[in-house]
């Protein structure tokens, strides 16, 4: 369906190594605008890296980076973001001794005429975007040490989700929730699908990478075993490619 | 105690009975641990002056003079503390700052004795303007080369600052072979107080003025945002009651200051100088604020807007609560920690102005230990080793903490062993009892 489109970002061959061990070898893979792209693979498979890669906090050591088609030099968090690309990061990334508000919007702040930051606009954006994702979220006045698991979860959600991204990455983003945050967290990516976002998706849960995803990559030991439909495989196909780290036989498919 | 809070109509009543403190300190919002520190402080200042009165018969430590002096001796401390904080918050450690100081008053020294006097003239009106400069500029060099070494470098701050400590000392020697250099222009002697470097009595009043506009200004203008974001406002009574005190605060340091009066060899000094008739009963002439102090109290509310108001304070913060998530958030932390240290290098040389003028000469012991004093302040102030936390008035008044027990000492005759013995026991014990209001507090 997307097909003839320019995919929304195009990971060439990229490569990067910690010390003698290639973390991620020559993976390539693409996104379009209203995708979701699932990333599954063992414990150190190297998913993480890869996108790290795209947000730029680490620097490739080979392939490259493209953005619309066109070739993108992303040497920092900061040129991410000037990509419009928002990421949560798996160990959440929080100022622990800052409030929701600082948190969310650090490296943004809103200022004043003056040039000061205007806590109490943040306070109160962070009202808003907070009464959408997760209406129970009150401690806006704490340091989000003093917040649940789950809550601090919301806090990187929001964070990611207010500033417009066209590239959303979602390392584990539900790995703390509950059930019911867990499916707002779906219902967003829905939403935010529905609005033409590319969206990277990284959890270990298979079922609901088959619920949410379009497309599913698995990695295996920093290398892509492959990319496939939702729709041409089952939940076991996913599970075999990350066990055995080979594509299903074409003849298992239905 | 009957368990009926619950059902209590009033709209006051929590969940949780809170006691008659709690409800005050909830209301007028205060800082529980600023109070704690205010009152650690009162009780150093009353014990201090008890045990002078009982034991030497003469309280002297309550008194206009030796409170003036107090401030003026905690300026050039409290000067640096303001900057150390923002070094802690981030992780760091400053062991140079003595060295530095030192290095700088000698820089300042040559420059106004030595150097600007055949440049453009003894007494000219800008030597003392240069000679800061000159003194400014050398403390933010320093400060971003040890700021440039730990970001970019990789070296520990602890490594870096230790080996600045030997370096800076070393070169403040090498910059006049160990002299002492002197005297420091007029104008210059003028920054480190005295009865000449103090503003006066109505100007002290006119500082008061301004003070108390200040803290009204500021309570009405908080009001008025919270209403306009409808957040929950103090009421009216905590209203009150913090405008009272804060302004309270403000004139009671002006009569303070005001109560001191100028020794009678240097009115005699002055009125021969300029003629004017002594009145019935003496010439009496108010010290008012020296101007070391307003520099200590100009340079800790800029700090304090710099940390709780922009974008670099908020920085500082992130970078100490958790490094990775401040360069993930897209802030430069290297060029922050250049930054930082180059800030503490300038106040660094900003105390160093405070200090040679105060002593009229540059030597090249001056700010010998200062680091661990400065470093002592802005802990007992509340700044964790382990980063993140601490705020520039908690440092100010833990510099205040430090010096009031040496004057005290001092003044009731404890000699400098014991001294040393009482100051580092009461560091390890403000520090543990901070973790104790910390682990409480959570
Ligand atoms: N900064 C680093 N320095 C050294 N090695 C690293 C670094 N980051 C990742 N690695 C290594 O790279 C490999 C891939 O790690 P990565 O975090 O990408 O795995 P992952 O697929 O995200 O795993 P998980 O499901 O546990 O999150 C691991 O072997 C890991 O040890
Ligand atoms: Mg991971």
């Amino acid at each position: 369906m997307t097909q003839t489109q320019t995919p929304l970002v195009e990971l060439r061959d990229i490569s990067i190594s910690f010390g003698g061990i290639r973390a991620v070898d020559h993976v390539s893979l693409d996104l379009y605008p209203g995708e979701v792209v699932g990333l599954l693979g063992h414990n150190g498979a190297g998913k993480s890296t890869l996108i790290k890669i795209l947000s730029g906090a680490y620097q490739r050591d080979g392939g490259e980076i493209l953005i619309d088609g066109e070739k993108a030099e992303i040497a920092s968090p900061r040129d991410a973001r000037d990509y419009n690309i928002e990421t949560i990061y798996q160990t959440l990334a929080l100022a622990d001794n800052l409030d929701a508000p600082s948190n969310l919007f650090l490296g943004r702040e809103l200022t004043n005429s003056i040039g000061f930051v205007d806590d109490a606009r943040m306070e109160a954006e962070t009202r808003k975007i907070m009464a959408r994702l997760n209406p129970n979220f009150k401690k806006l006045k704490e340091p989000v040490s003093a917040l649940s698991g789950g809550q601090r979860q919301s806090v990187a959600i929001a964070r990611a989700v207010y500033f417009n991204a066209r590239i959303l990455i979602m390392d584990e983003p539900t790995a703390a929730l509950g059930v019911h945050e867990t499916k707002m967290v779906a219902d967003l990516i829905q939403e935010l699908k529905k609005q033409g976002l590319g969206i990277f998706l990284i959890s270990h849960d298979t079922r609901e990478m088959m619920e949410l995803c379009d497309r599913v990559s698995v990695m295996k030991n920093g290398q892509l075993v492959g990319t496939e439909r939702v729709e041409d495989v089952t939940e076991d196909d996913i599970l075999s490619m990350i066990i055995m780290g080979k594509k299903p036989e074409p003849a298992a498919a239905h | 105690m009957t368990d009926n809070t619950a059902d209590t109509p009033a709209p006051a009543a929590r969940n949780r009975p809170d006691g008659l403190f709690n409800r005050f300190i909830k209301a007028t919002e205060m800082d529980t641990r600023l109070l704690g520190m205010i009152g650690a402080l009162a009780l150093i200042w009353v014990g201090f002056h008890l045990y002078g009165q009982l034991v030497n018969g003469f309280g002297a430590f309550l008194t206009p003079r030796n409170l003036w002096n107090l401030s003026v001796q905690t300026a050039s401390i409290g000067i640096m503390a303001t900057g150390m904080v923002l070094v802690i918050v981030t992780r760091h450690i400053d062991l140079s700052i003595g060295s530095v100081l030192g290095f700088c008053a000698m820089i300042m020294g040559v420059t106004q004795v030595y150097i600007l006097p055949q440049l453009i003239g003894l007494g000219h009106p800008l030597l003392w303007i240069l000679a800061i400069c000159s003194g400014l500029l050398v403390g933010t060099m320093v400060g971003a080369l040890h700021g440039f070494l730990i970001a970019y470098g990789k070296i520990p701050a602890f490594i870096v600052t230790l080996g600045g400590l030997l370096v800076w000392r070393g070169a403040a020697f090498l910059v006049a072979r160990g002299e002492t250099i002197s005297p420091v222009d007029p104008t210059f002697a003028l920054l480190g107080g005295g009865p000449y470097g103090a503003i006066g009595a109505t100007g002290s009043w006119i500082i008061g003025a301004i003070g108390c506009a200040a803290v009204l200004g500021m309570m009405w203008l908080g009001r008025k945002r919270r209403r306009g974001f409808g957040f929950a406002m103090r009421p009216v009574w905590a209203e009150t009651f913090l405008a009272i005190a804060g302004c309270g605060a403000v004139i009671g340091a002006v009569l303070l200051v005001n109560a001191y009066y100028w020794p009678k060899g240097i009115v005699k000094r002055h009125v021969a100088e300029t003629g004017i008739t002594v009145p019935e009963g003496g010439l009496f002439i108010s010290h008012g604020f020296a101007i070391p102090v307003l520099i200590l109290v100009a340079v800790a509310i800029l700090m304090t807007i710099l940390m709780s108001r922009t974008r670099f304070g908020r920085y500082v913060y992130a970078i100490g609560g958790n490094p990775e998530a401040a360069e993930l958030a897209g802030i430069n932390t290297r060029w922050m920690t250049v930054k930082i240290f180059a800030l503490t290098g300038f106040l660094t040389g900003l105390s160093a102005v405070v200090a040679s003028a105060r002593l009229g000469s540059a030597t090249n012991s001056l700010g010998t230990l200062d680091e661990l004093y400065v470093i002592a302040a802005a802990v007992i102030g509340g700044t964790s080793l382990a980063g993140g936390i601490g705020t520039i008035y908690g440092a100010v008044l833990g510099a205040f903490v430090m010096q009031s027990l040496q004057t005290g000492m001092v003044l009731i005759g404890f000699d400098a062993a014991i001294q040393q013995v009482v100051v580092g026991s009461v560091l390890v014990f403000a520090v543990f009892l901070d973790i104790l209001y910390r682990r409480n507090s959570k």
